[in-house]
């Protein structure tokens, strides 16, 4: 099996390396340098920064006009500077990793190409606002998760288990398509000027995912989850700021989501 | 950004909720000011004469222009944040209000600024 994989990757290696010859060959793929200027923070002191102070540095990197920040960040990584720290796992926009906050705007890094961002001028890459640091690009999620929690997103339906599969009509299911894209990747909810200054406040990605079970036919808990979103610190510090949605790698409509909630309380009718 | 960390670049959203907040703040002091000054006729007629003279001269007039600006910015941008909340249609157009808001503003202000200022810089 292990051989047989490995083998598997070697052909395939080869293949690849074939292929990237034959496009240097015709010349289609253009490579140039972009200088990266990188926010950091080491929590431990060394010889020239203070424990957990932030500082910038750069970095110049050759890289292919095919290749996104998250690519640039590796190169840096593997080649340069081996204490630069950012999560990220699937490489491919859909675990949440690596929401970051690059050119002053909220974007993952594997999704963000590097010829969109002028290149020509260095690319500021800062962690996400409003959530403690860690270490460089790494900040703490746990406040984060710890609101997605608090608005119980699973599905809660009351009564027996059916004996088969639960129906929904394509209407119903219409009504919160949008909201199942949530990666939880927190790009919105730390491009929140409310959530920079009240970390209280539960911010656009838990609204999101409780928009998601609230108006979902086949849950129950409706009222329950709006009762949690109707507190002082709930869907009503929102102040349609509309970052969420500008910042959200998957195009969902957050600050009309967390409208469409403000309405089902503001009416008493989901 | 030397030191710290970047502005960030958001669109106009943020700038509206920005300039909403300053234009509530700036039109909520000018309501305490004027408060205490309409409370102050029941204090002395006198004093309270006094104050509203000092009103009148160029450069209360322009602070009155500013103060309408305000005014008039807030209203039209809270139309817009209340139809946002609303209405999904606003909500997704919310950029296009934004501009919408500006040109009512302009053509407001067109329609009192000369006015206005042709009282304070004119006489009456
Ligand atoms: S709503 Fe969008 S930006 Fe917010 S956590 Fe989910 S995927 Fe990320
Ligand atoms: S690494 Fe998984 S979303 Fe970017």
């Amino acid at each position: 099996m292990r051989t047989a994989a490995t083998k598997d990757a070697s052909t395939k290696d080869a293949a690849t390396k074939d292929a990237a010859t034959k496009v240097a060959a015709t010349g289609e793929v253009a490579t140039f340098e972009v200088i990266l200027k990188i926010r950091r923070n080491n929590p431990e002191a060394s010889g020239e920064h203070e424990a957990g102070a932030g500082y910038w540095q750069e970095f110049r990197v050759k890289v292919h006009s095919t290749e996104r920040i998250l690519d640039a960040l590796h190169t840096i990584k593997w080649e340069q500077d081996g204490s630069l720290t950012f999560r990220r796992s699937c490489a491919h926009g859909v675990c949440g990793s690596d929401a970051m906050r690059i050119n002053g705007r909220n974007r993952l890094a594997c999704k963000a190409l590097i010829k969109d961002l002028h290149p020509s001028r260095p690319i500021t890459i800062e962690p996400i606002q409003g959530l403690p640091v860690l270490k460089d690009l790494i900040v703490d999620m746990e406040p984060f998760f710890a609101s997605y929690r608090e608005i119980m997103p699973f599905l809660m339906p009351s009564g027996d288990a059916p004996k088969r599969e639960r129906l929904q009509s394509p209407e119903q299911r219409a009504r919160f398509e949008d909201t199942t894209k949530c990666i939880l990747c927190a790009a919105c909810t730390t491009s929140c000027p409310v959530f920079w200054t009240d970390g209280q406040y539960f911010g656009p990605a838990a609204i999101v995912n409780a928009h998601r079970f609230i108006f979902d036919s086949r849950d129950d808990a409706a009222w329950e989850r709006l009762e949690i979103l109707n507190d002082r610190d709930g869907v009503w510090k929102c102040r349609t700021t509309f970052n969420c949605t500008d910042a959200c790698p998957r195009g969902i409509q957050v600050t009309e989501a967390i409208s469409q909630v403000k309405r089902a309380l503001a009416t008493h009718r989901v | 950004m030397p030191g710290g960390s970047s502005l960030y670049k958001s669109g106009t959203g943020m700038w509206m909720w920005v300039a909403h907040r300053t234009t509530g703040v700036a039109v909520f002091f000018f309501l305490l000011i004027h408060v205490t000054d309409t409370a102050l006729v029941r204090v002395s007629p006198e004093a309270y004469n006094q104050v509203i003279g000092l009103y009148k001269n160029p450069f209360m007039g322009l602070v009155e222009s500013g103060l309408v600006a305000a005014i008039i910015f807030h209203a039209l941008n809270g139309l817009r944040i209340i139809s946002v909340d609303v209405w999904e249609w606003a909500n997704r157009h919310q950029n296009r209000l934004a501009w919408a808001v500006w040109i009512l503003w302009i053509i407001a202000m067109a329609g009192f600024l000369p006015r206005h200022l042709g009282h304070v810089f004119g006489g009456e």
